[in-house]
């Protein structure tokens, strides 16, 4: 359903675009029946639902069309980004998921006293902040001041592994603090509300002891609604790439969508937005897939 | 309310007060909510009388002195065309303060509209419109953004309403669960009885029961909104030149801090930091006020 509705909202924001496409690629002077031509070449002259169909079906079948201003095919330029994106956010991903969660439950196991306070306040107070604005910050500091990493995530050809993780830990940190919050609090409150249960106290008054308790008993309930926030913030994450690609210069799907969006190259823009809709449907897929297998009261199938 | 009681109430006088006066004595006790609207009236005050306290005019190049580092003269240095860094900040804080609210005020009507109908008439209506508001939550606000503005251009008006509409889903699905709740009270069921209209039953009978958690969703709301349009200025996007708002005046200079001119973003991306804390401060306190 959101798929389907992105892919008509991305076709229509296409649609109603001042200026013909023909006349924005030639530009103003060219001649009237050059412009008509590339219209017609580019299929743009059809009616609508024709272009729809023949958009959307080529799409399903891996042909995301041919980009107005490169006249090559989008696809690869797609995939390439994606990949980057991908490089940008499991980096991020790795960092928060457990500091996140480690931060929740250290702030849930002392409750109320400063250390709670602190994770608590200092996490909201991150996770409110726009990614530009943390990610200027930190490239003053550890970029400008002390030099300790670069500023750009362009890292140079033929780069390592290594190195190519070197080059992606400043950008990705804004994004970690953008997430970190979210999923500390989650933890957080799960942890509590797992510590109140009652199978949490007769765990403890069986006399199993604390540790176990603990990892056995609460941990396991009080992550399964973490891990379904984490999978909606993968919507957050992927607007945030938008912004932390272009403060980086960084080729991933969102400078990508930047820039079409701003040469107004339709093919590339409607193909990347339609690419980060299945991701994002895919991303929520996973999670409850997940949430299915570590929920003891949830089970699939017949193994009863 | 008796006028001789100023400090601390007693349970006595808790009672004798009408539950909106009671929230907004429990406001001021709150420091949170205190710190957070005390950090948004500043820049409130900078917004409206930001130029007559600045010390330069924050439109006036001075191509002599372009990026002095702060001095005594230019406390937060000068720009790539030599304006004062300083000025920029106060009166930068005018736009965003004209176009987040306004965004956040969109938000909030079409959402209670939304919310108040879906809540009440149930069934179709309901699976409609809540599966379509669905699906739109899914969407990035960024992506829609940008969408809505490569399409209609850009435009202070095309922001708050892109904006405004994005975050009109989330309050309408807040409105809707607390209606649900309230259709079942005896009172809706008079008005009902009574042959008032539908309309008069959503908007007269169940809206003023329903302004706490609207309230709670709008200073929320209204954080993010500033968030959104300091993203979107950033992106160019937003608000345009040569308006000195702090995510436009960040995006002219950031290609250049790798040379150190640092007080050319620093300040308002502190400034923007602040701002945006401080309504997250003053909606948790509002949130704490009216759920305790």
């Amino acid at each position: 359903m959101t798929l389907f509705l992105l892919s008509i909202m991305v076709f229509l924001g296409g649609q109603v675009l001042p200026g013909n496409v023909g006349r924005a690629i030639l530009g103003p002077f060219a001649d009237q029946r050059a412009v008509d031509a590339l219209n017609h070449t580019l299929g743009v002259d059809r009616p609508l639902l024709a272009q729809y169909w023949g958009w959307i079906s080529n799409f399903v079948q891996g042909d995301m069309g041919t980009s107005y201003i490169f006249r090559s095919p989008v696809a690869p330029f797609v995939i390439d980004a994606l990949g980057n994106s991908m490089k940008l956010a499991a980096v991020a991903f790795v960092l928060v998921v457990p500091i996140g969660i480690l931060g929740g439950v250290i702030a849930a196991l002392n409750l109320n006293r400063p250390l709670d306070r602190i994770i608590s306040l200092g996490g909201l107070s991150v996770t409110v902040l726009p990614e530009f604005v943390t990610g200027i910050i930190l490239i003053l500091i550890f970029g400008v001041w002390l030099r300790w990493l670069p500023i750009s995530a362009a890292w140079p050809r033929n780069a390592g592994f290594f190195t190519q993780l070197y080059y992606l830990i400043l950008p990705s940190l804004p994004l970690f603090l953008v997430l970190f919050g979210y999923i500390a609090r989650m933890a957080r409150s799960g942890m509590i509300e797992a510590l109140d249960s009652d199978y949490t106290r007769t765990a403890v008054l069986k006399g199993l002891p604390w540790r176990t308790v603990i990892w056995r008993h609460v941990l396991r309930n009080a992550l399964l609604p973490t891990i379904t926030v984490i999978a909606t913030q993968t919507g957050y994450l992927i607007g945030g790439l938008v912004v932390i690609e272009t403060l980086f210069r960084y080729q991933g799907i969102g400078s990508l969508i930047f820039t079409a969006a701003r040469g107004k190259d339709f093919p590339m823009l409607e193909s990347g937005i339609l690419t980060i809709g299945i991701v994002y449907a895919v991303a929520t897929l996973v999670a409850d897939f997940l949430y299915s297998v570590l929920n003891p009261r949830i089970r699939l199938g017949s193994d009863q | 309310m008796s006028a001789v009681q100023t400090t601390s109430p007693t349970p006595d006088d808790t009672r004798r007060r009408g539950p909106l006066a009671e929230v907004f004595f429990s406001l001021l006790r709150s420091g949170t909510f205190l710190t957070g609207l005390a950090i948004v009236l500043f820049w409130v005050a900078c917004a409206l009388f930001g130029e007559h306290f600045a010390p330069y005019d924050p439109l006036a190049d001075d191509i002599l002195n372009a990026l002095a580092p702060p001095s005594a003269e230019h406390w937060f240095g000068t720009d790539q065309i030599g304006r004062d860094v300083f000025s920029r900040v106060i009166v930068g804080s005018r736009d965003i303060l004209t176009v987040a609210p306004l965004a956040t005020l969109l938000a909030t009507v079409t959402g209670t509209a939304l919310g108040l109908l879906t809540g009440y008439f149930r069934g179709l209506v309901d699976d409609v419109v809540s599966r379509i508001l669905e699906a739109f939550m899914a969407i990035p606000v960024v992506i829609v953004a940008l969408l809505a503005i490569v399409a209609l251009g850009t435009s202070k008006t095309t922001v708050i309403v892109v904006i405004g509409l994005s975050f009109a889903p989330i309050i309408a699905r807040t409105v809707r669960s607390a209606v649900l709740a309230e259709r079942e009270l005896d009172y809706v069921a008079a008005a009902q009885l009574r042959h008032e209209s539908a309309l008069h039953t959503m908007f007269v009978e169940i809206l003023p029961n329903v302004i706490p958690p609207i309230l709670v969703e709008t200073t929320v709301r209204l954080g993010y909104a500033i968030f959104a349009v300091a993203t979107l200025s950033f992106m160019g996007f937003g608000i345009q030149p040569p308006s000195p708002d702090w995510g436009l005046s960040i995006s002219n200079n950031y290609g250049m801090i790798g040379g150190g001119f640092w007080w050319t973003v620093l300040f308002d991306a502190l400034a923007i930091a602040s701002l945006v804390i401080g309504v997250n401060l003053a909606a948790d306190g509002v949130h704490g006020a009216l759920n305790d």
